[in-house]
């Protein structure tokens, strides 16, 4: 092992800068953006942690990561020990290490970030999970031994892949059921390629399913079983993790023409159903070549930055409020600038109009100015009167939300939602108002983030696991 | 992955496909729909159910091939299997005793109307049905529909068997005659639920009909589905597949259901013109028309 630095003198050490695809280039291909550390630049910058002992970075990670116990391994070139660390408390470390918001998390309360740059966890841990998958040295962890109880997860996205992986380890039989043909949620369906890769999302799957996980795709909850139907299956305890729902549209004339999508829909022919490498695969997929994409979040980025890829002219992102209010990260609208997008704060659509064949040619908008802060605490966005134009158009994407999905709460008697339809939990466990039902992800707070959802699902895997061991001592103490 | 009993030709340009989904099965009602995906690189395409067989668990599903996803259907030999069958989808056709209602299938419509006739026979109505295809070697099911129907009338477009004409022809006598009618559900090509919907409205008689938008999830996630009825819009994979047809903006949907008409064709082309096509001369034809 390498001498150590002096703690000064770590201080005085950059942090890594991310290699990445040249941004022409990259705005023309599928592949992922940033290449990922060299061993050099990974030993480097685990050397600049301070290997503090208050470590509030494990604090800041909604999974509660050791990071510098982590760290500590890549500074001894322990890579795939580093990757079996995070494990301990996070299956999906090559997911987080790539679409974590680090700079809210764990790297905002980074000692180092209040004097100098934070230490780059999130490149240290896809280094780490990269480094122990591409060199085949993933091992399985050490399972408890089983207890007998079967837990059904419904939607295997973040959320439900954490509490498959955190309840397996505790010993519990869990079944995943997934509506859709692959597993992974809008780690598939919704993030692209070039952010994401989708043999990343698969292995971490297969890790998951050589754990003991068993996965049932193409299984829609609430129309082929229902919740208690699961019950009736003999499974214990049930978890909901189904996600965003139906998309949300502006309600504005001219919306149902040809060429206008919901992100949901355009990325999910471009991801899941691999549209981009049409006619190979079948689904086809609409390629404007002056593109609007409505929206200042991660999906209005990813939505955008697809359009570009599959050969748009003009990429638009089409914002009602500033720059500033955008709830996309940082990192994603620094590489939507990079890459040529075109960015249109305080608009806002009022109408749409199309051509003889039912398709989108223009988009009328009006200009807004900020206000007074609302609900949110966000300046609200006020129409400036007669500021309408248009502009040419012949593809929209709607990246505005989404509400929640009826699907589960039509089918469940008893299961408590509010008035927006999401499910209302206990925060503290993430039980539902059913007895051994949890939920976490979007279907409880709206669309939020994939280490949101995946805290919740640890969040709800903890108390999941309290629950079947209550029970469990409860009937042996019957018996 | 899904086992296909058994895949026949049954008209010019008509197949059907009995698959193996035990589960999928006992659950679906009539009215329903299922997605298929036929392989790995395949689209994610909806289909009505046309016939359930509970006791084998088997799904029948009767489809045009009109694209390259049906025609590639067609290439599924019995034995073989399908990557994809999920369901059932979307809310069953409402069942209810009217009195005496009809059901009106037209086309392909024939298929997803037969068990929708089943179920509105077994909820106690007097049953009028009233099926229509191009000519006498497109139609199918009419002893199926026979066995149920207190009243089948068949007709064809060219008159080459049963009522030369369209099913809207029949259906008017029975409204002129001035017999109480409970509810008519009609399920085929757009046009036709078009126009029987505008012919049935003046009579006030309550007129469903099946849609068929564009799909990819089918579970709500997508939004691609998505038709006008009255002024709101509802996406037919979770509120439908069955609308009020004096509501459903038609035209929309024929539109819509265009959308990719050049890709499809595209598609179509390259996937006939590859020198290890198996398909049938007549399907071939298809594509080059």
């Amino acid at each position: 092992m390498a001498e150590k630095i002096q703690k000064k003198d770590r201080m005085k050490i950059p942090r890594s800068s991310m290699p990445e695809q040249d941004p022409n280039e990259r705005a023309k291909n599928f592949t992922e953006v940033p290449f990922g550390l060299s061993e050099e630049q990974a030993l480097q910058e685990a050397s600049r942690c301070l290997e503090c002992p208050k470590a509030p970075c494990i604090a800041g990670c909604p999974v509660e990561v050791d990071i510098p116990g982590f760290i500590t391994l890549v500074m001894e070139k322990d890579y795939a020990g580093a990757a079996r660390k995070i494990k301990e408390t996070n299956a999906l470390p090559a997911i987080c290490g790539r679409v974590c918001p680090q700079e809210e998390q764990c790297e905002q309360v980074c000692i180092l970030s209040k004097k100098f740059t934070p230490v780059a966890v999130g490149y240290l841990e896809r280094f780490v999970a990269d480094y122990e998958r591409e060199n085949n040295l993933v091992v399985m962890p050490k399972i408890a031994s089983p207890t007998g109880c079967k837990v059904a997860v419904v939607g295997a996205g973040p959320a439900g892949l954490t509490v498959a992986g955190d309840l397996t380890l505790l010993g519990h039989k869990v079944t995943i059921f997934e509506a859709l043909h692959k597993p992974g949620g809008v780690l598939v369906y919704g993030i692209p390629e070039f952010r994401l890769p989708k043999k990343i999302v698969q292995s971490e799957c297969d890790y998951l399913a050589d754990m003991g996980v068993e996965f049932k795709n193409s299984t829609v909850i609430g129309k082929s079983d229902t919740i208690d139907e699961l019950f009736e299956m003999d499974y214990d305890s049930v978890f909901i993790g189904t996600g965003a729902g139906l998309p949300n549209f502006m309600g504005i004339p001219g919306e149902n023409l040809i060429g206008i999508y919901s992100s949901n829909e355009y990325l999910t022919r471009s991801n899941l159903m691999r549209a981009f490498d049409f006619p190979t695969y079948d689904t086809p997929i609409i390629k404007g070549k002056n593109v609007a994409v409505l929206g200042g979040g991660n999906t209005a980025m990813d939505s955008v930055r697809t359009a570009l890829r599959l050969g748009a002219d003009n990429a638009y992102i089409v914002y009602r409020r500033s720059e500033a209010e955008m709830p996309a990260r940082a990192e994603e609208i620094h590489h939507a600038q990079q890459e040529g997008v075109q960015f249109n704060m305080l608009t806002n659509p009022v109408k749409f109009t199309g051509d003889k064949d039912g398709k989108v040619v223009s988009m009328e908008c009006i200009r807004m100015e900020l206000g007074e802060p609302d609900d949110s605490g966000r300046r609200r966005p006020v129409p400036i009167e007669g500021s309408n134009f248009t502009f040419d158009v012949d593809l929209v994407v709607v990246a505005i939300g989404n509400s929640s999905n009826p699907l589960i709460p039509q089918t469940t008697p008893g299961l408590e939602t509010n008035r927006w339809g999401n499910i209302v939990v206990t925060e503290e466990t993430m039980q539902t108002s059913r007895e051994g039902v949890y939920a976490g992800g979007d279907i409880v707070t709206g669309g939020a983030t994939v280490i949101l959802a995946a805290g919740a699902g640890k969040v709800a895997a903890r108390a999941m696991h309290k629950y079947l061991m209550d029970k469990k001592d409860m009937v042996a103490g019957e018996d | 992955m899904a086992k296909i009993l058994d895949n026949v030709k049954i008209g010019p340009l008509n197949w059907k496909m009995r698959v193996h989904v035990p589960k999928l099965v006992a659950k679906a009602k009539a009215g329903q729909f299922v997605i298929i995906r036929v392989n790995e690189q395949g689209e994610r395409v909806p289909m009505s159910i046309a016939g359930l067989d509970r006791e084998r668990g088997v799904l029948t599903i009767i489809y045009q091939v009109v694209g390259k996803t049906s025609a590639l259907m067609t290439t599924v030999e019995t034995g073989g299997e399908i990557i994809d069958c999920v369901g059932p989808l979307g809310l069953p056709t409402h069942l209810e005793n009217w009195g005496t209602a009809i059901v009106v299938g037209g086309g392909i419509g024939i298929a997803p109307i037969y068990p929708i006739a089943q179920a509105w026979k077994e909820a106690g109505n007097k049953l009028y049905t009233i099926i229509g295809a191009r000519s006498e070697d497109a139609l199918f099911y009419e002893d199926e529909h026979k066995a149920i129907a207190d009243k089948l009338i068949v007709c064809t477009d060219d008159g080459s068997y049963g009522r030369h004409g369209f099913v809207t022809e029949p259906l008017k006598e029975i409204l002129d005659s001035g017999e109480k009618i409970g509810m008519i559900m009609a399920v085929g090509p757009v046009p036709m639920m078009k126009f029987l919907s505008k012919l049935t409205a003046p009579y006030e008689v309550p007129t469903w009909v099946s849609l068929n938008p564009l799909m990819v999830d089918g579970t709500g996630m997508c939004g691609g589905c998505r038709v006008a009825i009255g002024d709101t819009t509802k996406f037919a994979c979770v509120d439908g597949p069955d609308f009020d047809g004096h509501k459903v903006d038609f035209d929309l949907l024929i539109k819509r259901l265009a959308a990719y008409k050049e890709q499809e064709r595209e598609s179509f082309h390259r996937f006939v013109e590859s020198p290890d096509c198996r398909l049938h001369q007549s399907i071939k034809e298809i594509a080059q028309s």
